[in-house]
């Protein structure tokens, strides 16, 4: 008899919709569900609020998330793994055993994965950085974090260890789905064309609505019902990790081969080379069959022997960025948002604001295409409201302050009929990477029982 | 005409490259398209965005092309000062590229 798993994908970025993967838990008869929930700077910035509060530093969501999921998936037998733990996955996994207590799931098994945390480790030595000259120590007292993408290996070990939830900080995100198809079918991790199949099934996954409908939507071209309840995705995986990929009958959205292409090439450089901890993984020949309504069947990925080091994500203190907006319409509103313009840049100059890098730009013109401006056909007409955009990078967070105020300043100094304002300053995380040596970051499992 | 006639685009980010696929509408289509969607045609596109190559590569079985552009974003998502800072407009944008009609079109 063929066994296969059924994962679903509970969501797709951290700030992603929460019925969906009620859902899936509900009704998509599932063994697991994976969460993605950790953007790239997501980690620099928990950290400091680790730093603050040791028992911070996880998905703010994540109370939220699990207090939907756990009774159903508790119910229907679906273990949970996810990457909500983000700088501190054992507090998050604290903070799952008291919202299984609250609903009252004791005995809930909770791991948190933890060994990503490589700050130490960098901080010194010659760890030359892949984006640019330097090395991470270069960073000094800017540096705030650096954590390396692990692998499957510490989700494969709680797994075994009964987890019911795994909550884990950074990991490559196709680990969380392909994590249950090593355990369940025990994969060797040498067996690199399973390793890359698995691959290509989990980072179909990882987007869950950008692969059934969500992010695909274009009136007339490629249409789309029902995204208001978009389903998210679920894949019913065979053990040579073949699968079919589909969604709960009566959600929204739609799963068709145009959207699963879509989602296979997301985020791809050269599809021969994806570089995961575990496997480079092959989609280049990847064949994606419809086999009936809202199911596509996906085969033909491989890979050969994983990369030799893990890449490290390093987050530090860049820069700050202010910013400021405001809005014209009406007969001449471009003339108007252009002299706007040209007021904050005189201004900016005579107030002696230092902005190394700055954007001044027409919303509604040019901020997404710079240079010669794209016309629809039989639209060569000015836009009948415009919003003027002015973004500078500073070292200081006073400057960055000064150029939301000079936008601000338009208000009774500038052009005819400015309005609603907007001004923000930031201070902004930025991320390099580096690659270390894997024996340096060994996945660690702690478990929380409810 | 436009190439959004023909295909559909999805714009991915990796620090500072954007990746943008082109996917036939009609995998019929994808000769025609590797033949004028080109990683020039693209980089020229793409002129006042991207600073660094364009490279493309092909995936006959899928009907698409995926093409990787350099120094796109701004100095890298995390950092860069456009309102877009991941790029995913620019797959839209890339739809704009005018392209000749295939025999059956004309």
């Amino acid at each position: 008899m063929t066994r296969t798993i059924r994962i679903g994908a509970g969501a797709g970025f951290a700030g992603d919709r929460i019925e969906p993967a009620v859902e899936l838990a509900e009704h998509g008869a599932l063994d697991y569900l994976g969460f993605e929930c950790l953007a790239e700077r997501t980690i620099a910035l928990a950290q400091g609020e680790k730093l603050k509060d040791p028992q911070a530093g996880f998905d703010p969501l994540l109370v939220a998330r699990m207090a939907a999921v756990l009774r159903p998936c508790a119910a229907n037998g679906v273990r949970i793994i996810t990457s909500m733990g983000a700088a501190n996955p054992e507090a998050a996994a604290r903070a799952t055993a008291a919202v299984a207590r609250r609903l009252g799931l004791p005995g809930l098994r909770i791991a948190a994965v933890t060994g990503d945390d490589v700050l130490a480790r960098v901080r010194d030595g010659d760890h030359a950085l892949l984006e640019r000259p330097g090395r991470v120590a270069d960073l000094g007292a800017r540096l705030r974090s650096a954590n390396a993408y692990l692998g499957v290996a510490g989700i494969v070990a709680a797994l075994r260890g009964g987890a019911d939830v795994v909550i884990t900080g950074r990991v490559a995100d196709p680990a969380l789905f392909l994590a249950p198809m090593v355990h369940e079918f025990g994969w060797a991790m040498d067996d690199w064309p399973r390793l890359g199949q698995g691959t290509v099934v989990g980072h179909l996954l990882e987007c869950a609505g950008q692969l059934t409908g969500g992010y695909f939507a274009d009136p007339g071209y490629k249409d789309v019902p029902g995204l208001a309840r978009l389903g998210f995705p679920l894949a019913e995986v065979a053990a040579d990790g073949s699968a079919v990929l589909t969604k709960v009958a009566g959600s929204g959205g739609r799963i068709t081969r145009a959207s699963c292409k879509e989602q296979l090439l997301y985020e791809l450089l050269d599809p021969a080379a994806y570089l995961q901890p575990d496997v480079i993984a092959d989609f280049s020949a990847v064949r994606l069959e419809e086999c009936g309504p809202d199911r596509i069947a996906v085969a033909g990925g491989t890979g050969r022997a994983r990369p030799a080091t893990l890449k490290v994500s390093v987050g530090y203190l860049d820069s700050y960025v202010g910013e400021g907006q405001i809005s014209y319409a009406g007969p001449g509103a471009v003339a108007r948002g252009r002299l706007a313009l040209d007021i904050v840049r005189e201004r900016l100059r005579l107030t002696g604001v230092a902005a190394e890098e700055t954007r001044f730009e027409l919303i509604g013109v040019d901020s997404v295409h710079k240079g010669p401006v794209y016309k629809e056909p039989g639209h060569d007409v000015e836009p009948a409201e415009v919003r003027i955009r002015v973004a500078g990078r500073t070292t200081t967070m006073e400057e960055a302050v000064r150029i939301g105020r000079e936008v601000e300043t338009l208000y009774t100094n500038g052009p005819a009929g400015g309005g609603g304002v907007r001004k923000e300053a930031r201070s902004v995380i930025g991320v390099v990477s580096t690659l270390l040596d894997r024996a340096l970051a060994e996945p660690a499992v702690q478990y929380e029982v409810a | 005409m436009r190439l959004r006639e023909l295909a559909h685009a999805r714009a991915g980010d990796k620090g500072d490259t954007s990746q943008i696929s082109v996917i036939a509408h009609d995998e019929a289509d994808y000769a025609h398209l590797a033949a004028h969607v080109t990683a020039e045609r693209v980089a020229a596109h793409f002129a006042a965005i991207a600073q660094g190559p364009v490279r493309r590569y092909e995936l006959p079985a899928l009907g698409a092309l995926n093409f990787v552009l350099e120094g796109a974003l701004g100095g890298g998502v995390t950092r860069s000062l456009a309102l877009d800072a991941h790029g995913k407009c620019l797959g839209a944008v890339l739809l704009e590229l005018d392209i000749p009609a295939p025999n059956r079109h004309r």
